[in-house]
């Protein structure tokens, strides 16, 4: 093994000092501070609709039932389009000619900006529609949010999606109502996903200085603003499901910030593969 | 086909049959469809349920090949347009076994001669798809020879499933032509896309083949079918037409077919080309195929995984319900 030179604390901090000096003198204003926030934003909701897009799409064959391999491959499409407008957006809005494929495409993990939720893996059928069911009930409380933004193109994307969510909801809460009322098995089932997936959701509503940056400028819905709704739906459901609200308020987080599970880091070698394998090609 | 081999019995002459019988084919002959709640004999019955289930569990088998590419479609638009085909799939599983209900067979009771391996699917879906070209390939071949069978059987006998297939087939051929698409975006693509969609043609062109069945000469007796118009041509009448159609489909994307032999004959008006292999067809048949074990297995497993699911719904169902009901009188 190769020798190293030794480092010890005042070697450290010596580099780092030198290391944030040489930050402030490069450090270049960027243009329209408001525009990357907003780029971010974008960013935050067309990566979670194309996350969980794909992972919605795993199913496409090995459903239950026909009727839910159907009404899960819906859903999924719905998606997809929702990432083609929003990613499609953020591109525009970042202004260096990226497009909708190239952002989904050819940006690493760290560069993902999509909740934590959407990545888990679908575990059984009932771990699925549970990660639905939470999602579902935000995201419709963001698009109808969206759908008064200053911005017409983000009000415009969320009405349409809107629409499309609010079946997403009333077909997850359905499934989720029956299933934690209808065999001991199928309860059981549920209320594990529920605890798995519970430490989850807090990141949703969790709001930083670019969510408040983008919020102040009335384009993007401040993310602490749409607990109260979801939180009755939630409530709604849950209580019709017979299942029981787990009482821990640890908020696993990171996504938003580019640090993910594990496991984006399989969904994209998956995603990504062709595009990555044969640069520049088109197809 | 996506359904082979069905056979039926030795076609009956008009005078070993009962007047019932005669009158049901004279109906036929005149191009009359036949419904479910009318009299029909026990053998053309039992030889629907055993086409159509096949033809059922062909397009839900069939979602797994190309399902196997959904989660590396490489651009957004692509991933919709091969989910939405998949999810296609699916629904012409649906409109069929509802088709094969009509015949007194629920869908469960199919499921599981499936699943027992008592039924079959298509040969063509136990080959894999290894490269984004068999995305193109499967649509243009696969789907192309799944036409060439259905067309003609849009004026099957059977109201049920000669209206599925109307429905079916509008559909087929938007499939057809997406992965035509994709071929011809490979084919002018990159020396390796090119490569890659010459390399799915030589794979899937001979189970392509094989998909109308052995050849008519050595084909299980079908007069009986073709006279109840279950099945409205021989299958190599069939194989011909797609070879016909689809050379030079091959020459326009500057592809080669896989067949020395194959040669214009002025004479028929018509391609010459070589039979598929038909030990590797009845070898797949008998479950030896590369992809058997594997098809199947995931169609058990999501039927397995799944019990619990449907169990909990039924559950429900029943518990709502006595919710409602009124409380019997003590």
């Amino acid at each position: 093994m190769p020798s190293l030179p030794d480092m010890n604390t005042p070697d450290v901090a010596e580099l780092a000092r030198g290391a944030a000096a040489a930050s402030r003198a490069t450090e270049v204003p960027t243009p329209d501070a408001g525009q990357e926030a907003f780029f971010e934003a974008l960013l935050r909701i067309g990566d979670s609709t194309l996350i969980l897009g794909h992972r919605v799409s795993e199913w496409c064959g090995h459903s239950p039932a026909l009727e839910e391999d159907i009404a899960l491959a819906n859903v999924a499409l719905d998606l997809i389009g929702q990432t083609q407008m929003w990613l499609g957006l953020a591109g525009e809005v970042e202004g260096k000619g990226r497009s909708a494929d190239d952002l989904a495409y050819l940006r690493d993990a760290w560069d993902f900006r999509n909740l934590l939720i959407v990545e888990r893996p679908n575990g059984d059928f009932g771990h699925t529609l549970m990660r639905q069911f939470l999602f579902d009930a935000y995201h419709l409380e963001l698009l109808k949010a969206l759908a008064g933004s200053s911005d017409p193109r983000v009000a415009e994307i969320a009405v349409k999606a809107a629409k499309e969510v609010a079946y997403h909801l009333e077909r997850s809460s359905d499934l989720v109502i029956r299933l934690g009322d209808g065999t001991d098995e199928s309860h059981r089932r549920m209320q594990a996903a529920l605890e798995a997936l519970w430490p989850y959701t807090g990141e949703m509503f969790l709001s930083d200085e670019k969510d408040a940056e983008a919020a102040a400028a009335g384009r993007i819905a401040d993310p602490a603003s749409l607990r109260p709704a979801w939180e009755r739906t939630v409530r709604d459901v849950l209580g019709a499901a017979t299942l029981t609200i787990p009482e821990g308020a640890f908020a696993h987080k990171g996504g938003k910030r580019g640090v993910h599970t594990e496991h984006l880091g399989y969904i994209l070698a998956d995603m990504q593969f062709l595009q990555r394998a044969y640069p520049g090609a088109t197809w | 086909m996506y359904a082979q081999l069905v056979s039926t019995d030795g076609l009956k002459k008009p005078e070993e049959m009962t007047p019932e019988e005669r009158a049901f084919q004279e109906r036929i002959d005149r191009g009359e469809k036949i419904e479910p709640k009318e009299w029909m004999p026990e053998g053309y019955r039992k030889t629907l349920i055993r086409q159509i289930g096949q033809h059922a569990h062909s397009e839900i088998v069939g979602q797994l090949p190309e399902g196997n590419w959904i989660t590396r479609a490489p651009t957004l638009e692509r991933k919709a347009i091969l989910l939405a085909k998949v999810q296609d799939e699916a629904g012409h599983g649906l409109y069929l076994y509802c088709a094969a209900e009509t015949l007194g067979v629920s869908r469960d009771e199919l499921m599981e001669l499936l699943h027992k391996g008592k039924m079959k699917y298509s040969s063509i879906f136990n080959y894999p798809t290894l490269t984004w070209a068999d995305m193109g390939a499967v649509g243009w071949l696969v789907d192309g020879a799944a036409i060439m069978n259905q067309v003609p059987l849009q004026r099957t006998s059977f109201g049920p499933y000669s209206r599925a297939m109307i429905r079916i087939c509008k559909e087929e051929s938007f499939h057809q032509r997406q992965g035509y698409a994709i071929m011809m975006k490979m084919a002018s693509g990159t020396p390796a896309q090119k490569a890659m969609a010459q390399d799915a043609l030589n794979r899937l062109w001979y189970p392509s083949l094989m998909m109308f069945g052995p050849s008519d000469k050595d084909s299980v007796h079908s007069a009986q079918s073709m006279a109840w118009k279950i099945k409205m041509n021989t299958n190599d009448e069939l194989r011909q037409k797609f070879v016909d159609q689809t050379v030079p489909q091959a020459e326009y994307l500057g592809l080669t077919v896989p067949d020395p032999n194959l040669k214009w004959n002025e004479e028929k008006g018509g391609y010459d080309f070589s039979e598929p292999d038909w030990s590797e067809f009845f070898d797949v048949i008998a479950g030896n195929g590369p992809c058997n074990k594997d098809r199947l297995g995931a169609r058990v497993k999501a039927w397995d995984d799944g019990a619990w699911f449907r169990e909990g719904l039924v559950a429900h169902a029943e518990k709502a319900a006595a919710r409602k009901a009124p409380v019997a009188a003590e």
